[in-house]
């Protein structure tokens, strides 16, 4: 739940931005470029200091979707819990939004996480790793392009020998 | 994952220094987890945890199960108390959905979610006991958990999995069989919790080695994202049953269990104190549980009519029909939502993306355990090798909840 004070302050600092609302959760949309001060002024002057959740939805087959991916930040103020939901939209070739790893340590392995899963690159950040999949991996698992039961990646995995551990 | 250790100038430089590989076939991890300490002598100057040998795609799965099927994966993912991640759950797919739930069966997911969380508490506890060498504890929180499993089994038939909610619903109603086990536990497991307490908390080995070690600081643990008991311990007095009350949980009078040390004893401190606000609260919760049926009613067609219904009634029998049919199912707006439950570990959520199919377009959890281990590394610098193993048990990393 959002309050009327914080949408009202976004507004005065920020100019219109694009907001919307379901069943008591509010989500702010921004673009990529603008995520850093938005986020950054969220965190220092309406104390969102809880960085809940990272993650991303792939629209490729969703109804009436122009972008294909769309980043889900989800927020708490650990003292009103206050919550806001931002979404950002980021498309192929190359989808890349900043790092949150400034503001939010918590959102190192969350944005790994993302990448590993869906390819979306976060600029900055310290770590720039798969996380749950090996190394040699080459897909994104969680993309709709990929299918549900497997590609068949397992004879592109190096199999070590007891010789050569 | 050495080299990343390895492109670091400051530590590769110090040939001294070794590599201890831990895990991911380890006792004390308990379950499969991996991390790469670079050591000084007994000190640990740096970890790196590689995790991810129980991927199994519980997210992909979420996209080809139905609201219905995709409970039984959400069991697997904190197998320590599954009925936590039911409830967590199908309170978000029923906040999707717009079902309001009846007020029974609010009051018996409070129940069972508290359940879960003792027992819950009670295998972080005892298995952190057992590594720093208390075996005792770890066999008398133990004895109790069974006790547990027998409640959850005969309430849903099920030991270790119940599958115990249901869109709108609950899978059964509570038996009086079920009732008088839990007014059973509820009378005995106090007597159980004193002997604990005597066990540890005045206990000079366990508490030399977990007092002052593997300490977050509160900044930190906001800024890590920590949440549950992990974040309670180093003093953010934040519990979504107090600040977002769900279910039923306004009904009740409960404290929230904080301590501001931060350490690992503190951990097992708050996690001790909550066990003893769990039974406050299942206490109260059976005292007033309300009459009336546990399901929304059968013309809703949200919920699974019981098989009397399905062969008795016309209206049941067409509910049965609409929700198992691949094309009809449930009414599903094309929206996106966020709903969070206080799981033992922490903020349990779910992000939920439906597209009008009765199957979710997206089904992210939020996974405590995850964004705990995240914090691994922060805490176990400076310490000894023999730390590990304390601050590894205090932050109850489960490990299929950990990779998904």
């Amino acid at each position: 739940m959002t309050t009327p004070a914080t949408l009202e302050a976004l507004k005065s600092q920020f100019g219109e931005l694009a907001t919307s609302e379901f069943r008591g959760d509010t989500r702010l949309v921004l673009s990529a470029a603008q995520l850093p001060d938005v986020m950054g002024w969220l965190k220092n002057n309406r104390r969102f200091d809880l960085l809940v959740d990272v993650t991303c939805v792939d629209y490729l087959n969703f109804r009436d979707a122009t972008d294909r991916y769309g980043l889900v930040y989800l927020l708490a103020n650990t003292i009103t819990a206050e919550r806001i939901t931002v979404r950002v939209y980021v498309n192929d070739p190359n989808p890349t939004v900043p790092s949150m790893t400034m503001y939010w340590q918590g959102a190192n392995w969350l944005e790994r996480e993302c990448y590993d899963m869906f390819g979306v690159e976060f600029a900055g950040h310290p770590d720039h790793r798969r996380i749950l999949m090996p190394e040699e991996f080459t897909a994104f698992p969680l993309r709709k392009d990929y299918p549900m039961q497997g590609r068949g990646e397992r004879h592109n995995f190096p199999v070590l020998e007891r010789s050569d551990a | 994952m050495a080299t990343a250790i390895e492109s670091n100038p400051s530590s590769s430089q110090q040939d001294y220094l070794w590599t201890l590989n831990f895990g991911p076939q380890h006792p004390a991890t308990h379950t499969t987890l991996r991390i790469v300490l670079k050591l000084d002598g007994e000190r640990v100057v740096d970890a790196v945890p590689d995790i991810g040998y129980l991927h199994s795609g519980f997210e992909k799965l979420g996209e080809y199960l139905d609201y219905n099927q995709y409970v039984t994966i959400t069991d697997r993912m904190n197998y320590i108390s599954p009925v936590a991640n039911n409830v967590a759950w199908h309170g978000a797919v029923e906040k999707l959905l717009g079902i309001e739930i009846t007020p029974r069966c609010k009051y018996i997911r409070v129940i069972v979610a508290e359940l879960a969380r003792i027992s819950d508490h009670l295998l972080s506890c005892g298995a952190m006991g057992l590594d720093t060498g208390a075996f005792t504890f770890f066999l008398y929180a133990f004895y109790q958990r069974e006790k547990l499993y027998d409640i959850f089994e005969t309430m849903s038939g099920q030991r270790f999995h119940p599958s115990y909610t249901r869109v709108g619903g609950l899978m059964y109603d509570f038996t009086p069989i079920v009732i008088e086990k839990i007014r059973e536990f509820l009378k005995n497991f106090p007597n159980t919790m004193d002997d604990l307490e005597k066990l540890l908390n005045r206990n000079r080995i366990f508490v030399d080695r977990t007092k002052g070690v593997g300490v977050l600081s509160k900044e930190d643990a906001t800024n890590f994202s920590a949440a549950g008991p992990v974040a309670r311990a180093s003093g953010v007095p934040r519990d979504l049953r107090k600040d977002e009350p769900y279910l039923a949980y306004k009904d009740f009078d409960f404290q929230v269990c904080c301590a501001t040390a931060g350490d690992c004893f503190a951990r097992y401190y708050v996690r001790m104190a909550e066990i003893r606000e769990s039974l406050k609260i299942v206490k109260q919760a059976l005292d007033n549980l309300p009459a009336g049926p546990v399901n929304v009613g059968v013309d809703e067609r949200t919920t699974l009519p019981t098989k009397q219904q399905v062969y008795n009634s016309i209206e049941g029998t067409i509910t049965h029909f609409e929700l198992v049919m691949l094309n009809r199912g449930f009414t599903v707006p094309t929206e996106e939502t966020y709903a969070a439950t206080e799981a033992p570990n922490g903020e349990l959520g779910f992000y939920i993306a439906g597209d009008g199919s009765d199957v979710a377009y997206r089904a992210r959890s939020r996974p405590p355990s995850f964004i705990h281990f995240g914090i691994f590394p922060h805490l176990i610098r400076g310490h000894t090798l023999s730390d590990v193993v304390a601050v590894l048990g205090s932050l109850n990393i489960i490990a299929a909840e950990l990779d998904r």
